[in-house]
């Protein structure tokens, strides 16, 4: 999903910054609010920012004989929330730009936008929604994930169209194009990024229940119970 | 909590891995790549080779400030990003690990004080000590 240094033009450009600089101004604030006020969390926050950082280096072959790799952002959306993922997704991306000549700082925006922002909000909300009709946990936090990571690359796929209109089909032409590129050879990844994802929760689950609860993952029903077990441990 | 060699959990987790390194190795296995001309590469780098397609004309204007010289040092930073996220994950899950079994043990000990007279456990404690 990252476009590479100088493939947007200008414009193109400039507009996708725009567009992410709010978010990730107001991920730096609650990121900060969070620290302040649960400094116990930096530990998680870090391993959250962590598994983005494992995920997004691993490229794996797919289905349509080329490579990609997952995003890692859904999980950290679902602990934290997505305006944190919107700063520790761009960290990740700023690391890539930097040293790996992966992605680069005048297309920053338009990939902070896919992965760092319409990536975590959309693997959250179907997280919630899935939870508020009481589906498991697990079922919930592979969706959640499964969809972070394959709308990541919808969303590169449409940036491309609009800045690169195929010149008889249009954007819709070009669209089918970098969807065909990008979309596809992404599902797989996404399955392997959901399971990924609830690998780590489950060891989350074993080995941190009073954060869970305290971040509402964990359900309220339990809540009692695991607080008090929590306390008891922690104390 | 059973602490048989391999309890159902870790089973479930080891399956998880299992699948994951399937769907990674199955496409080329079957030969998923074998209808193009390099086969795997990446899907970034064929985006950039359809821009090219639909704007024959188009030119980036901005070149990478730093670029690793080789494939080789592109590939040991990019191993240097997942070692780093995946250091920082072990430390977590081990610390808190860690922590568990020393209130579990600590809890234990409570327990046995609890049960017996104070000499005895204070002899047990010292008797482990040494």
């Amino acid at each position: 999903m990252h476009i590479a240094e100088g493939f947007l033009p200008p414009a193109h450009a400039v507009a996708w910054g725009v567009a992410s600089a709010p978010f990730v101004v107001h991920g730096v604030r609650s990121l900060t609010r969070e620290v302040k006020e649960h400094p116990e969390s930096t530990l998680l926050l870090g391993a959250s920012g962590a598994f983005t950082f494992v995920l997004s280096a691993l490229k794996l072959p797919s289905v349509t004989g080329s490579c990609s790799h997952p995003t890692g952002t859904g999980l950290g959306a679902i602990l934290f929330r997505p305006p944190i993922m919107a700063v520790l997704g761009t960290i990740t991306l700023l690391f890539q730009a930097l040293l790996l000549a992966h992605g680069g700082l005048t297309t920053l925006g338009a990939n902070v936008f896919s992965m760092a922002i319409v990536g975590p909000w959309a693997g959250y909300a179907i997280y919630k929604l899935l939870r508020r009709y009481d589906v498991p946990l697990m079922v919930a936090v592979f969706s959640g994930a499964f969809v972070a990571d394959l709308s990541t690359y919808c969303v590169t796929s449409v940036q491309l169209a609009l800045a690169f209109p195929d010149p008889s089909s249009g954007f819709l032409g070009a669209l089918g194009k970098f969807g065909s590129i990008f979309a596809v050879t992404q599902i797989p990844l996404a399955v392997s990024e959901g399971l990924l994802t609830v690998l780590v929760m489950r060891l989350l689950v074993q080995s941190s229940k009073g954060e869970l609860t305290r971040l509402g993952v964990l359900l309220t029903k339990k809540q009692s119970r695991t607080e008090t077990e929590s306390e008891a441990v922690t104390r | 909590m059973s602490r048989s060699p391999m309890s159902k959990n870790t089973k479930i987790n080891v399956l998880l891995l299992l699948v994951v390194a399937a769907l990674a190795v199955l496409p080329l296995a079957l030969g998923l790549g074998d209808h193009k001309e390099e086969p795997f590469t990446g899907a970034d780098g064929e985006a950039e080779s359809a821009i090219t397609e639909i704007e024959p004309d188009y030119k980036p204007w901005f070149s990478p400030l730093y670029e690793p010289p080789s494939g080789e040092i592109e590939s040991a930073l990019f191993s240097l990003q997942a070692a780093l996220g995946a250091g920082v994950l072990a430390y977590y899950f081990g610390l808190h690990r860690g922590r568990r079994q020393g209130e579990q043990r600590a809890l234990e000990r409570l327990g046995d004080d609890a049960d017996r007279p104070a000499g005895a456990a204070a002899e047990e404690s010292t008797a482990e000590r040494a």
